[in-house]
């Protein structure tokens, strides 16, 4: 099919999808209206088990199941993305090379990276707080780590992260919230159910088994996303192609 | 304001499709995926926007004295972006396969089969 084609097709296809499309918004709840009937009993739900933040409250208590769901999918994706990019038979193990990098930068990935962690641990512990939690915290300890490659090098990356005790710690958390929520069918009669003492409203221990489940999903996403980000590294900077030794510009072109 | 924030999104939709029709490199396809998938984020939360409302957070808002949104729809968005997210990483990666294999990042030149 040549490009033209493909785009008169498409062009079809687009103005059916725009005027069915406008025509379902007409009949939509007019754009800022009062009546959120989910939203309300959202809301008396997570005020009832002390949850100061609804949306954790929604993901962690209501709908814990389907975060179940999703942290599997997050975990499937590792998985299918350590075995997409690990090292094929035919390709060279290249060792990553030590850059020369000024000292005021290598000083301010210093300094920031510390606090990088924190402020990551700091959004998963207040999950049930305040705008944040496991999903957010993770990937701000994950990238947080990766300041050791932007402001120094991928040796000292390697060296910062035990990729062995990460996927190790993954898979742990992955399983840990099915079993949190197996002790809730265990003690309480329903797969994740909220079992665990409420607390205090506006403390940090409040809202029963939401921060103990963001702490899981907080851990594998940060791991997760490390073991991830590496595969994609090892394949920028520690593998080399397959067919640069005969013929060193036979890849230059495309991709850039 | 009426209808314009879904329509917005809509134009959002068909925008990142025509991008994904029309695209000569698997990267740029991949991130016209990405924003045909932020056109449902922009959708979810103009579902859930109420008039004046504030973010459903009360730890420091006492509960009653201002309308919030709806939280449901924005749970629904983080859901979205974590699978978007998850999807653009494995698309990713079938793409570096993909150009060591094939030598090639254009879609249009991916026609003959191979073993």
């Amino acid at each position: 099919m040549t490009a033209r084609a493909r785009l008169l097709m498409f062009l079809a296809a687009a103005a059916v999808i725009a005027v069915f499309f406008a025509v379902a918004c007409v009949r939509l709840p007019a754009f800022g209206s009062a009546s959120h009937p989910y939203g309300d009993r959202a809301v008396a739900a997570a005020l009832e088990h002390r949850t100061a933040n609804v949306i954790s409250s929604v993901n962690f208590d209501t709908r814990a199941f389907d975060t179940l769901g999703e942290e599997s999918i997050l975990f499937g994706t590792v998985l299918g993305a350590t075995l997409l990019l690990r090292r094929a038979r035919d390709e060279r193990h290249v060792r990553a090379q030590a850059e020369d990098v000024m000292t005021t930068t290598r000083l301010f990935g210093a300094l920031l990276l510390p606090v990088a962690l924190i402020v990551g641990v700091y959004i998963v512990a207040h999950g049930q707080l305040s705008p944040g939690g496991g999903f957010q915290g993770g990937v701000v300890l994950a990238t947080a780590l990766h300041l050791a490659y932007v402001a120094a090098d991928y040796r000292v990356l390697k060296r910062l992260r035990p990729l062995a005790v990460l996927d190790v710690a993954d898979s742990i958390a992955a399983a840990s919230y099915s079993i949190i929520g197996l002790t809730g069918l265990i003690v309480a009669g329903a797969f994740l159910k909220n079992i665990a003492p409420l607390g205090t409203f506006n403390e940090i221990t409040s809202g029963g088994t939401v921060p103990v489940l963001n702490a899981a999903v907080g851990v594998e996403v940060a791991s997760g996303l490390i073991a991830l980000l590496a595969h994609f590294l090892d394949q920028a900077v520690e593998i080399g192609d397959p067919e640069q030794r005969d013929t060193p510009d036979a890849n230059a072109q495309g991709g850039t | 304001m009426g209808i314009g924030p879904y329509l917005a999104a809509g134009w959002v939709l068909l925008i990142a499709l025509y991008g994904l029709v029309t695209s000569r490199n698997l990267i740029h396809a991949i991130g016209c995926l990405a924003v045909a998938q932020s056109s449902t984020y922009l959708l979810l939360l103009a579902v859930g926007y109420r008039s004046n409302g504030t973010a459903p957070v009360f730890s420091d808002l006492t509960p009653g004295t201002r309308p919030v949104v709806d939280p449901v729809v924005q749970a629904l968005a983080l859901t979205d972006v974590v699978v978007g997210a998850t999807v653009t990483a494995l698309l990713l990666a079938l793409t570096i396969q993909l150009r060591k294999r094939h030598h090639t990042v254009d879609p249009q030149a991916l026609t003959g089969l191979k073993g």
